[in-house]
Formats: C-alpha cells, structure tokens, sequence
C-alpha cells in the first residue's frame, strides 16, 4: 500500500518569515505587536512629560473629597457636602432611572407605531409613517431642546397657580404642570401596608399560576378555560380587599402650593421629563421600524396556513406570528435599548444630573482630574453595554432555530 | 310537470342586457375610502382619531407658519406687527441666516468661498453616488478634498498641494510596487508619501500664508451648519477606509490582530460619543507631543472617525459573514493571494452587501454631529443655544430657530435615506 508522505521540510531559513505563509503571519504580528508596544509607549511618555509639566499626576483621591455642588434630582440622599463619589453614584442611579423609563416608553411608542403602520388604514399608517420618518432623521438633541423647550417656554410657572384669578390650575387636583418640573401624589406608607403589597405581589404570581394552569389543562384535556376575565379578578380583587381590610393603609401625599412653590408630592423635574419623553419618542420611532420588519418577516404562508387550521384571528397573532416575529424584533430592541442608555448621556444638554453631568461635567471642571473622570465614565458606560450585550448573546442562543 | 316541457315560457330576453355601472359605492373615491378607511366600525374610529389628530397639528401650526413674519430687527417688533395673534417671527432666520449657516466668526465677505466648496461637494460626490456618470469624473473627486480644504480655510495654495503631492507620490511607489506583492506596494506607498511630506514641510515658506491669494481662517472660527456638514462628510469618508480594515482584522486568523480589532471595536461601541467627544476636548492634548497644538476641530475628526469606523466595522463584518463560503474557496483555487483574494472576489460583494447599513450609519453620524455643542463648538445646534438665543433681540425665539436646524437636518437625512434605498433597489442583481 502506497502512503502519502508529506514532502521533505527543509530546514527553517530566515526569509521563510516573508515568503512562506505558514510563517508569514508570525512576522506580521510581531511588527503588529512592536507597532503597538511603541504606540503606546510614545502616547504613555507624552502623557507623562505633559502632566509633569502641567504639575498633574494621576491620583483617585479627589473621589473622597467633597463635591461642593447640589444636585437638583437625587434617588438617595445627597447634599454638598457629599463626596465626589457619592455624586457619581447619584448620576448612575439617574442614569438608570431615565434609561428604564425611557425604555419602557420607547417600547409602548414603538410596538404601537409599528403595529400601526401596517394598518389596513391608509390615514393611520400615513401617520405612522411620517412619524417614523419625522423622528428618525432629526437628531435626538434637537428634539431634547425641543421638549426642554417645551417645558420651560410653555408650561405655567408655579406663581400662576396661586391666588384667585389663577391662569392655571392643577389637574385633578393632584398633578400640577409646572415649568420647573411635574408634581405627581406620592404615596404614604402608613402600618400595614406591606401586607398590601405583599397580596399584590401574590396576586401577579397568582395571575401567572393560573394562565400557567390553563395552558397545561387545555394541553392534557382539550378543554379551554377564559383567561382573560379571571386574570383580571385575581389582579385587582385580593388587593382591594385587603386594602380596605386593612384600613386603608395606603395614603397619598398630594402635591399643594405653599407659598410660591410646590411642596409635597413628587417632583419630577423638567430636565428629567425632557429627557425622558424625547428619548422616548426618537428611539420609539426606531422600534416601530424594528417591530415592522419583525411582522413582516413572517411569510403570509404561516398566517394562512394557521388560519386553515381554524384558529380565530387572535390566537394566530399569539401563537403563530408573534412567536416568529419577537425573534426578529427582540436583538435589535436590544441594542436600541443600549442606545437609549448612551443617548442618556446627553442629560448634559439640559442639566439632568446623569452620570455624564456629574461625574464628566461638575466633578471634572472643579478638579480638573479630566483623566480619571472620563475613564471612570467610560469604564461606566461599557459595563453597561457588556452587560448588555451578554444578555442578549443568552437570549439569542435560547431562541436560535434549533436545526438538524 | 315542470314549465320547461311545455314550452309555454312567457318570454325570454333574447339578448344580453347592456351592463349597468357599479352601485355608487363601489367606485372611486368612495370605495376607495370605504376600504382604506372605514372598512370596519373600529377602523372608521381609528380613521377619525387620526383625521382628529391631523387637524389639531395643522390648525396649531398652519396659522403660526402663514402669519410669520420676515422683516422685522426683534422679537419685540415682532410682537408688535403681530399685535398678539399667533404668528412666527420669521425675520430670526432672514436676519441671522449667515450665523445658522456658517457661524458668528466666518468673515463674512469669504462666505463664498465654503458656498463654492458646498456647490462643489456635489460634482465631486457625483460619480461615487451615482455609477452611471462617466468615471472620468473621479478625477475630480480626488481632487476634491485638498480644493476644499483650500477653499474653507484659505492660506497658502502650497499646503494643499504639498499634501496632494504626497499621496500622488505614495500612489506611483504602490502601483510601481503592488505587481510583486500587496505589503511591498502599500507599504512602500505609505513612506513615500512620508518623504514627500517630510521635505516638503521644509520647502513651504514660514508665513507663506499671510499674503496668500485666499486669507486664512483659523479652525475656531469654524460654526454652524456648515460646521455639521463638515464633520459629517470628513468623518464619514475617512472612516469607511478605516472600517474596512477593522472589519478584516476582526476576521483575521491571527490572534494578536483580530484581538486588537476587537478590544478597539467593541471598547468604541460600547461608549457614547459624549465621552468620546469628551476626550477630544479635554484629554486628547495630553496624549500628543508637549509642544504640538492640534486644533479642536482635528481632535474631534479623530474622535469621531474612531467613532465611526467601529459601527462601519461591524456592518461591513456582516457583509462578509452573508457571502457563501464557495467565494472564499474559489478565490483561494484560482490561487489568488490574500490581498488579491479581498481586493478583486471578497470586497466587491461584501461592500454591496453592506451599502444600506454604511448609510444608515452615515445618517447617524451626521445626526450625531450636533453633539459637538456640547464640548463648547459653534455649530448650528450650538449657535442657537448660545449666541442667537442669548442676544438681546432674540431672547425666546425658540420654534423658528429649533425647526429650521430641524428642516435642515430632516431634508438632509431624508434625502440620504431615500438614495440608499434607490440604491438598493438599483445594486439588486438577485432575481426574482
């Protein structure tokens, strides 16, 4: 039997690191490596002999002395004379509540406009579409200014609301539009309202359990239970018993005019409320494309041959399109709420105190530590973002088409 | 019994009747609405609630638009011609165009010359756009760059030349080189481009730029809209060379490179251009030379093309995933080398693949660029926040302002948008 052999390999000789492919990559990388070595090495010196001259050097200590600023908007309690890193930590949590608000409105906005663009109604789907379009291709800082604008141009300021010829009046008699900022009721916990809550949370496991319970009812016996009614019965009725069994632990803290300014209630400031809603709506008209895509990416075939199957018009939309088409829809849901965390960070434009605003702006200006603080933002910003990125990476492999 | 047999039938029409036109319902502009609009009671309460909605925008805007004013010195005059009606005060835009357009500091007697440059712009886009041009004119396109530079910040002619100089100079080494191996060639192009550079940085006159023909404009002095545009076209051009390296690093067997593409790729996307904008403002001057000053305007090109390049990376990388694998494999048996094989077979029909997603990110970016208000430049987000909005005659002209820079922006990214989509329809060479 004849055996293949491999041709004799000479000897390893010098110019085989140019012209022998198996050695040439090697070569390469190396220069790579050497390239990169001196990159740094020479951005590294110039670093150095710039702060030696500037009589800086690299120090984290300025994290622990006081910031010496107030923040107009704090999660947790904050006041001047906090440290720098208590004020950065205010950004984060500010940060975060903007980006989750904006991104379950951006969702809302989105899946609706979506939804109704494909509408068989010629005006709505116009509308929808000129508002995608609108949106789209304004960039999101102007609308930022817009709705700022809005809010402070527009809305009455709180002396309007005062006296007896008032040109403004809250409404219903708990939210008041200020120009500094919408007052809402805040509620009051009074004794035992955490068994108030408690029900409630039992109720929302309560409503899972029992959707749970029918699918598997009609899967074993073929019979169908209503869910929609007892869903909502077991929603709100355990709650509301509760509630009164309890005496009404549960107040709410509405929001009056004391002298020339609101007190009581909570305040959400024009800042955070600009922000919020023009992210929404910019990035709303993003989803609404992705979800379009999304629906339109299921072939007519599965939603005919669903409906030769005698399924009524809503169950082919939950059980056949919407399953097909979230698979579609969700990656770049995703990364549109990673742009929603990043766009956040225009808060500096209109003074919203995020991470940005605190930490890169104040913080950075008063000490002039600008290297410590820009890479602690970014070092912020990509945990965000890997963070991220791996849950989607974990969602992506869960609803990959499982093939032969 | 049956009639039929007895033949005793009264009468039958011998002749077809003439056809008698639809019900009036059924026809035109009524069948039309009562399918589109009004095919189901929730659908004609849907179509009232969008009819409803469309009337309260036009009726709050159409009377402000078509009451505006043009001609007045301030806002205060506005007021006064109004005499409280609801009207726009127009003659912001009429007064200050020149400030929106091309910032506070532009001497205004060159404005010409970014006009010309603009004007420009678009001959030499042309042919890149659109490929039924005759290629000839790509001649002017890679002229293009250095006569702009020339053009918006005037000084010596020389500059601009020398720099064109040096790119010709490293073009003739690469196709002098290229036929015996890609690296030799590109390599050898890039440090003849360097000498040129080098000797001729030697040969320009100190203060060859005071008595020049166009009078210098400093980068400061830059602003407006035609500061947006500026960055938007630089950036998006410099950075899809750069993209398309990334891409291919990112796919390379070598574990050093493809690791070096990816930390960078993935470092860029995972950021927001602020604190990338950021760095450019306030810590990019440390990391050059002590005694270099590298202008604001270059710190943030660089910025930004970093910016950029990482998005354009990652569409392009797509671009190479979708192609078969057979194109890889037919490339390598034609014993095409890897230069070759990504030159001639891979990025022809990677590049195409990946046209929409490249302006897609181009829109963005040219969106993005109003963030450079942020870190203090003047450009037309950022002249109406600061200077316009801050005058004593213009002190609350808010929507006049705010929707032109809108206008401009949504005319602009709109038309990119719809060329993009012209062009994929056009590139389509799938049948179906």
């Amino acid at each position: 039997m004849a055996t293949i052999t491999d041709p004799p390999q000479g000897a390893f000789r010098l110019s085989m690191l140019i012209n022998d492919t198996r050695y040439r990559s090697l070569t390469f990388q190396a220069i790579a490596l050497l390239a990169l070595i001196v990159a740094f090495a020479y951005l590294g010196n110039n670093l150095m002999s710039n702060l030696r001259a500037a009589g800086l050097n690299i120090d984290w200590g300025f994290l622990g002395s006081a910031a010496g600023y107030d923040i107009n908007q704090t999660l947790i309690s904050y006041d001047s004379q906090d440290s720098n890193a208590r004020a950065a930590v205010v950004g984060i949590l500010n940060t975060l509540l903007v980006a989750f608000l904006a991104c379950v409105t951006a969702t809302i906005f989105g899946v609706i406009a979506g939804v109704l663009r494909l509408s068989n109604n010629w005006l709505v789907s116009k509308l929808m579409s000129w508002y995608v379009e609108i949106f789209r291709n304004i960039p999101v800082l102007i609308w930022i200014v817009i709705i700022f604008t809005i809010m402070i141009a527009v809305l009455p300021g709180p002396r309007e609301f005062r006296g007896d010829d008032a040109t403004a009046s809250m409404v219903m008699n708990a939210f008041a539009f200020t120009n500094r900022g919408i007052y809402i009721p805040a509620p009051v916990w009074g004794p035992g309202s955490m068994v108030v809550v408690a029900t409630f949370l039992a109720s929302v496991i309560g409503v899972f359990a029992y959707r749970r319970y029918a699918t598997k009812l009609l899967y074993d016996t073929g019979k169908l239970l209503p869910t929609f009614l007892p869903s909502l019965g077991i929603f709100f009725v355990p709650t509301i018993l509760m509630f009164f069994i309890m005496g009404q632990p549960i107040g709410l803290d509405l929001p009056a005019l004391k002298g020339f300014n609101f007190s009581g209630g909570i305040k959400v400031g024009g800042p955070l409320i600009a922000l919020w809603f023009a992210l929404s709506i910019y990035t709303g008209a993003f989803i609404a494309e992705n979800v379009r895509a999304g629906i339109q990416a299921v072939s007519k075939g599965q939603t005919e041959a669903a409906a030769a199957l005698g399924l009524r018009p809503g169950r082919v939309m939950k059980l056949v399109v919407l399953p097909q088409a979230l698979r579609v829809i969700i990656p770049p849901l995703i990364s549109q709420y990673l742009n929603i965390t990043k766009n956040s960070s225009l808060a500096i434009a209109v003074g919203y105190a995020d991470i940005t605003a605190t930490l890169g702006g104040v913080t950075l200006n008063q000490t002039g530590r600008a290297i410590e603080c820009v890479l602690l933002l970014m070092l912020f910003y990509l945990t965000i973002s890997l963070a991220i990125s791996t849950v989607m990476n974990v969602y992506n492999n869960a609803v990959k088409l499982k093939e032969r | 019994m049956s009639e039929s047999q007895n033949n005793q039938t009264a009468f039958v029409r011998t002749e077809t009747i003439p056809q008698s036109p639809p019900p009036f319902t059924a026809t035109g502009p009524v069948k039309w609405m009562r399918e589109n609009l009004f095919a189901t009671p929730a659908n004609a309460l849907l179509s009232i609630v969008a009819a409803y909605l469309i009337y309260l925008i036009l009726a709050a805007t159409l009377p402000w638009i078509l009451n505006g004013v043009w001609n007045t010195d301030s806002l205060a005059e506005c007021r006064e011609v109004l005499q409280g009606e609801s009207g726009a005060c127009f003659s912001v835009l009429s007064e200050r165009w020149n400030q929106l357009l091309f910032g506070f500091k532009y001497p205004v007697e060159y404005y010409w010359r970014p006009a010309l440059a603009f004007v420009l712009l678009g001959v030499a886009a042309a042919p890149v756009l659109f490929f039924d041009l005759p290629r000839k004119m790509l001649a002017f396109t890679v002229i293009y760059p250095f006569l702009a530079f020339w053009l918006i910040w005037g000084g010596t002619i020389l500059a601009p030349i020398l720099a064109f100089a040096g790119f010709v100079a490293g073009y003739v080494v690469y196709s002098r080189f290229v036929k015996n191996s890609f690296a030799t060639g590109f390599f050898g192009g890039i440090v003849a481009a360097f000498v040129v550079w080098t000797i001729g940085g030697f040969l320009i006159p100190e203060g060859a730029s005071d008595n020049a023909m166009l009078g210098a404009v400093p980068s400061r002095d830059l602003g407006g809209f035609m500061l947006n545009m500026m960055l938007g076209v630089t950036c998006v051009s410099l950075s899809v060379p750069l993209g398309i390296a990334l891409a291919l690093g990112r796919q390379s067997r070598m574990p050093l490179i493809k690791m070096i593409c990816v930390v960078f790729i993935e470092f860029i996307r995972g950021v927001p251009l602020i604190t990338l904008l950021f760095v450019a403002s306030v810590m990019l001057a440390y990391f050059f030379p002590p005694e270099s000053s590298v202008d604001l305007f270059l710190r943030v090109v660089i910025m930004i093309t970093m910016f950029s390049a990482a998005y354009i990376a990652e569409v392009i990388r797509g671009g190479l995933a979708a192609l078969p694998k057979g194109q890889y494999e037919a490339a390598d048996s034609l014993g095409l080398d890897y230069a070759q094989a990504m030159r001639l077979i891979i990025l022809p029909q990677a590049l195409k693949i990946s046209i929409p997603g490249i302006v897609n990110i181009a829109v963005g970016l040219f969106k993005d660029t109003t963030l450079v208000s942020v870190i203090s430049m003047f450009d037309i987000l950022g002249m109406i926040r600061g200077p316009i909005l801050a005058s004593t005659e213009w002190n609350g002209v808010y929507w006049e302002l705010l929707g032109f820079a809108a206008l401009l922006f949504f005319v602009t990214c709109y038309g990119i948008s719809q060329y993009s989509q012209w062009l994929e329809r056009r590139l389509a060479t799938d049948h179906r």
